[in-house]
């Protein structure tokens, strides 16, 4: 177990190095980091000189490992844009981006849960046959096109919740939250819903798909024999074991969810780090590019890690998987 | 006429004929493939010829409304050009990217899974690692991250001079490793089987031996997971085009058209946004039914990707 904890964090290092590689590699291509510093109206001469100070014609490798040390102490640069460091803004911008995906995450438990298990109880009831045909449908929906039917038929139609931005919200600790006030959770849950809306047809299925399966088993049987109490039998002794591998998927799609973040952030004009990301290209600011690369890089890196880790402990197949 | 026969009396068209699900999938899927084939032909107007179009038909509704023209039918959209036409090669440039990207992943994937399957040992850790390591990351932000790269170092206007064949790289190269999972499982499986064996004893070598004898046997995963492939390829530029990472405006694709009809929506011109979106969802539906239909018949309990 200990090997296998050590072989995965090795594993985990060299990805990061691999992705600041990356990020290194666009920023020494395509930034300018004078103009960052300085602007456009500096001499030539000047420039050189600057150049020479932040040992800029340094050779590449040196310029890396440079960058790699100062990432590490948590220096990714300065934002061109906003003339502070990339980091701290998106430690701003984070806590929208966090929220949102907080606020999806239990819309897609609440909602998935007992939708998989009725139907999977009942397959031949006519509620179980719509939810599957609306899975089947969702899946074929892209994000965008729910969030902007959203948009027409509750902000602009009915006009009954606001359609872009946070709202109102409460500074509580450096954390600029939305929980607090009415208004923040108003523009919630358009956004929320929307970004709900791609992964509860995979959830769905999924819980339905276990929740079936486990029906079928031996130990379901004999519970019936003894004649328990239905409601025991399947909200106790079959929804238990359904659990384990929908905490495993939710655990790999939650990263995703991040990823679709951007598409949805851009469509309300959330003021998450999706959002600062588009605003980045769109104005060339290629260090805070470059820190968000990195950001993501590190999330990722973690949570498969750790996700990988704890199902080691779980599954010792895994553990022996790579060794040979 | 012999091979037809064949097709005729095969399991597949057999099961394809007793599934109204697959027959409406598949010509659905024909026609618009037919008809995006077809543009120049079959659109009322050609939309990339700038003497048609004219910026005072803007925002004109379909035709059954109120304002509506005879001549536009599904009404026009903010540059004043015909919306069904700029639909339909909308279309042909969401397929074009689609199936492109497709090819290039399943050539990139089946080179690096049949490579890594056959010959073994460090060349094949070395390529799963990297397989590995994209996979852990969700193509969707590789193909933002790469796309927002390209658009930064190539400069806006040429990046939309570019578009077509930069997204079909985009694309391809951040889903290849599906492929090559898919096509080193079934080479591992296939290569120790007999008639492997009896071509190494009789002296072909192993190259020969990898394209003409292992390589065809792998191919029916391949083609299961094209299909859904080709659906999440359309998706993926659909969502690139629109956050402004693909198609210019001025060749948009449907994605492209739905982010320019967005900001429309506020004032009312609904049906800019309603109509590409409803084509888009319709063909990606068409494909995942169709796709879905052949990993029934080929293989039950293939893993649901």
């Amino acid at each position: 177990m200990f090997a296998f904890i050590v072989r995965r964090i090795i594993q985990a290092i060299i990805v990061m190095l691999v992705i600041s590689l990356v990020g290194f590699s666009i920023q020494h291509q395509i930034g300018d980091p004078i103009r960052d510093l300085v602007g456009e109206r500096v001499t030539p001469a000047e420039r050189e000189a600057i150049r020479d100070q932040l040992g800029l014609n340094d050779p590449f490798y040196v310029q890396y490992v440079r960058f790699v040390k100062n990432a590490c102490k948590g220096d990714l640069g300065l934002s061109f844009f906003y003339k502070k460091p990339a980091l701290e803004v998106i430690a701003a911008k984070a806590p929208a981006t966090i929220e949102l995906v907080i606020v999806t995450a239990l819309i897609l438990i609440v909602i998935s849960i007992p939708a998989g298990i009725y139907s999977a109880i009942y397959p031949k009831s006519w509620f179980s046959r719509i939810v599957m045909a609306f899975s089947t449908i969702g899946v074929a929906i892209p994000v965008f096109l729910t969030a902007i039917a959203l948009i027409y038929l509750f902000g602009v139609e009915l006009n009954w919740l606001p359609s872009y931005g946070r709202g109102e919200t409460v500074n509580l600790w450096g954390w600029e939250s939305g929980f607090f006030t009415w208004d923040g959770l108003k523009h919630l849950v358009l956004p929320s819903v929307s970004l709900s809306s791609i992964m509860l047809p995979l959830f769905i299925r999924l819980v339905r798909a276990e929740m079936m399966e486990v029906l079928e088993t031996e130990y379901i049987k004999f519970a019936w024999a003894k004649g328990l109490h239905r409601e025991r039998v399947w909200y106790i002794h079959a929804f238990k074991n359904t659990l384990l591998p929908v905490i495993t998927v939710f655990g790999v799609q939650l990263g995703i969810l991040f990823a679709f973040t951007i598409l949805t952030e851009t469509v309300f004009q959330w003021q998450g780090m999706g959002f600062m990301f588009l605003e980045a290209v769109e104005r060339s600011d290629t260090s805070l590019l470059v820190a968000y690369l990195v950001v993501v890089g590190v999330i990722f890196v973690v949570v498969n890690t750790i996700v990988d880790i704890v199902y080691g402990f779980v599954n010792p197949m895994v553990r022996i998987a790579g060794t040979k | 006429m012999k091979s037809w026969n064949r097709f005729k009396n095969s399991y597949l068209f057999y099961s394809f004929k007793r599934d109204p699900v697959a027959i409406f999938s598949f010509s659905a899927l024909s026609v618009l493939v037919i008809i995006s084939i077809l543009a120049p032909v079959v659109a009322p107007y050609n939309t990339y010829d700038m003497a048609t179009i004219d910026i005072m038909d803007a925002e004109t509704p379909p035709a059954w409304m109120e304002g509506g023209s005879e001549s536009f039918i599904l009404g026009t959209d903010i540059q004043g050009r015909d919306l069904l036409s700029t639909m339909i090669y909308g279309l042909r440039v969401s397929l074009l990217i689609g199936v492109g990207a497709v090819l290039l992943q399943a050539v990139v994937g089946i080179l690096v899974g049949l490579l890594s399957g056959y010959l073994g040992g460090k060349l094949d850790a070395f390529l799963m690692r990297i397989a590995d390591i994209q996979f852990s990351i969700p193509y969707l932000i590789v193909a933002i991250f790469t796309s927002a790269i390209f658009k930064l170092a190539f400069g806006v206007g040429r990046y939309a001079e570019l578009a077509v064949p930069l997204l079909i790289i985009i694309i391809g190269m951040s889903e290849w490793p599906k492929y090559a999972r898919t096509v080193r499982a079934s080479v591992l499986g296939e290569k120790n089987k007999e008639y492997v064996e009896a071509a190494r004893v009789i002296g072909i070598n192993r190259w020969q031996i990898m394209y003409r004898h292992v390589l065809p046997n792998t191919l029916t995963p391949v083609l299961v997971i094209s299909t859904i492939q080709v659906a999440e390829a359309v998706m993926s530029e659909a969502a690139l085009s629109f956050l402004g990472l693909g198609m210019p405006i001025t060749k948009p694709s449907l994605g492209a058209l739905i982010r320019a009809g967005f900001e429309y929506i506020f004032s009312g011109s609904w049906w800019i946004t309603f109509f590409p979106g409803v084509l888009l969802a319709f063909l990606i539906l068409v494909i995942l039914l169709l796709g879905d239909w052949l990993r029934d018949v080929f293989n039950p309990k293939l893993y649901k990707g």
